[in-house]
């Protein structure tokens, strides 16, 4: 649904491209995931799908249409974003910041929808937090306010989720919940786009694995083609293990001691 | 329903306000003859007070406070800063060195002073833009609010350049006209701000729905639709002229465009487009209570106006910010 054509991006000034000639495509009823080291331009390229950094080349298409022929509105009802960090100055009630994803559906002078609304409470169905609807979003732990966002995306009700590493400060429970959910959103039709630090359960649900390094695609195809120790090791420069996932049998990845003793410390 | 009522309750006290503010003054007037001199009957002496002084007198006060709560309530959510004010901004500075370089080549006519002060402010704006543009030109709004603060320190010296060698008497006026005032309202100023008011309130009741998304930040406003590097500006555009005319019209009126807003989200109203409203609403009320306590605390002299804004305005936030925690 999401075409990424050779796309380039330079940010001004800078030396280098932050991505360069980056190429993939995000198909509905599938979760496509983005991984790559700390400044591998995984972020460059959500902002650049929301207009926010120009692209020096290449293409990014919504079924066939390049972004700067798709009004933003028109984009926004379509694909909905959950950006990697949103910090709220003026608090609101659950329900009313979920509204907010109806935004670009409705005219400026339309009245907003209700408490009542029912793709609010879809939303929040979806998410799997109704019960939440009526507490503030400065009274939410972490993983709450995660969700939360990601009912506002739902009610946009678009057919596409992106989401820049939205597990960031999760723990255990929080986490596996947020990627069932995007498991069972591409499951149910969605182009799920997910950039994400973490690997392991990236392999688990992702139907396909982008790994970038330094701007530029390194691997890319289903979970056991990208992780492989000699992709790994040379992309994140630290010496790996994969093994099997006891679980599902995924691919699974194992960080070893550093290089300088370089055998592991044997455990007694 | 209870916030319906709330509102009626608050439309009615501004309303009871302004009846006040023409009834009570300098020279005491009956209400009886107040309500005739509104029709034109009765002693000429007082239809001249109620229709070219204390009518007029209302209307402005209604008008600034107004614009200033709207303008105020707009800034703050499309900055995404709780400080923001319409005088943060460099709109006061620019206009004030512009009512300044007026009164101190001694041309400070009522004609040539809001011109000048508008001039000011529209300067200001435009260079705090600039300044933000060409610093990087990304949306983030705390470039444009470094920008205006920047430029209001600029004025500030201006201020105190032009008003260093300036006769006693000139530095006398120029502190009047910094301090606000509604005392010297005519029609003719209150006709136009009321065009300014109107346009300005409306355009930003239009951009209202945006500005709620506009709060959650740059790139969750692009994920909703809403460019935020073109709607900020559009919106400190709006906000910062509006604000530019009702200090062309009153002076310097402080603390309404930062309170205001508050006052009424404590009130429960989050969403912009009731936010604006109801600012313009309480910032009309405190502006007339508090124009109203500077010409009756001790006549026949008067106390400044926006000292008063504040000492009126400060008690009541505290309160609210109590019931907030």
């Amino acid at each position: 649904m999401i075409a990424f054509d050779r796309v380039v991006i330079r940010y001004p000034r800078a030396a280098v491209a932050a991505v360069d000639s980056v190429s993939f495509d995000v198909p509905r009823g599938a979760l496509t995931a983005v991984v790559g080291p700390n400044g591998s331009g995984k972020s460059t390229l959500i902002r650049a799908l929301l207009r926010l950094t120009p692209l020096v080349g290449g293409e990014i298409s919504v079924d066939g249409t390049a972004l700067r022929h798709l009004d933003r509105r028109a984009f926004a009802r379509r694909i909905a974003v959950v950006a990697q960090s949103e910090a709220l100055v003026f608090p609101l009630p659950v329900w009313e910041y979920v509204a907010l994803g109806r935004h670009p559906h409705e005219n400026p002078w339309g009245v907003a929808p209700l408490r009542a609304d029912a793709s609010i409470a879809d939303a929040l169905h979806r998410a799997g937090i109704a019960a939440l609807a009526d507490r503030r979003t400065d009274a939410l732990s972490g993983g709450e306010w995660q969700r939360v966002r990601v009912a506002r995306a739902l009610a946009q009700g678009g057919e596409a989720l992106v989401l820049d590493e939205p597990t960031t400060f999760l723990d255990i429970a929080h986490e596996m919940a947020m990627f069932e959910l995007f498991a069972r959103l591409a499951r149910e039709g969605m182009a799920v786009l997910l950039v994400s630090h973490h690997l392991n359960l990236v392999a688990r649900f992702a139907d396909t694995m982008v790994l970038l390094h330094g701007g530029r695609v390194a691997a890319a195809g289903t979970p056991t083609d990208v992780m492989r120790v000699e992709i790994l090791e040379e992309v994140y420069e630290w010496p790996l293990l994969i093994t099997r996932d006891p679980a599902v049998g995924a691919p699974a990845l194992l960080p070893l001691r550093s290089r300088g003793p370089r055998s592991p410390t044997p455990i007694p | 329903m209870k916030s319906s009522i709330l509102w009626l309750a608050i439309a009615a006290a501004v309303a009871l306000l302004s009846v006040a503010a023409i009834v009570y003054g300098a020279v005491p007037l009956d209400a009886r003859a107040v309500l005739d001199a509104l029709s034109g009957r009765g002693d000429p002496v007082t239809v001249a007070i109620v229709r070219t002084l204390r009518l007029p007198r209302a209307a402005l006060a209604l008008l600034v406070g107004a614009g200033l709560g709207m303008a105020g309530a707009a800034l703050q959510g499309a900055l995404r800063n709780a400080l923001a004010e319409p005088y943060l901004l460099g709109v006061s500075g620019g206009a004030a060195v512009g009512a300044v370089a007026a009164v101190a080549i001694g041309a400070s006519t009522p004609f040539v002073l809001p011109l000048a002060s508008f001039a000011g402010a529209a300067l200001a704006i435009a260079v705090a833009l600039g300044v933000a543009r060409a610093s990087g030109g990304r949306a983030d709004p705390r470039v444009l609010l470094m920008a205006g603060v920047i430029v209001g320190a600029f004025a500030n010296a201006a201020i105190m350049v032009l008003l260093a060698n300036a006769p006693p008497n000139a530095v006398r006026n120029a502190l009047w006209w910094m301090m606000g005032s509604v005392a010297d309202a005519r029609w003719l100023t209150v006709g136009w701000l009321c065009i300014y008011v109107a346009i300005g309130g409306a355009l930003l009741l239009w951009f209202a729905r945006d500005i709620d998304v506009l709060s959650l930040g740059e790139e969750s406003a692009a994920a909703l639709g809403v460019d935020a590097n073109r709607s900020s500006r559009t919106i400190f555009l709006i906000a910062a002229l509006l604000s530019a005319a009702t200090v062309a019209a009153a002076g310097l009126v402080g603390f309404v465009g930062l309170v205001v807003p508050h006052l009424v989200r404590s009130l429960g109203v989050r969403r912009h487009r009731a936010l604006i409203a109801g600012a313009a609403l309480v910032g009309a009320g405190l502006v007339v209570a508090a124009d109203l306590v500077a010409r009756l605390a001790r006549p026949p002299g008067e106390l400044p106006l926006g000292a008063v804004t504040a000492l009126v305005g400060v008690p009541f936030f505290l309160v609210q910010m109590r019931r907030l925690s």
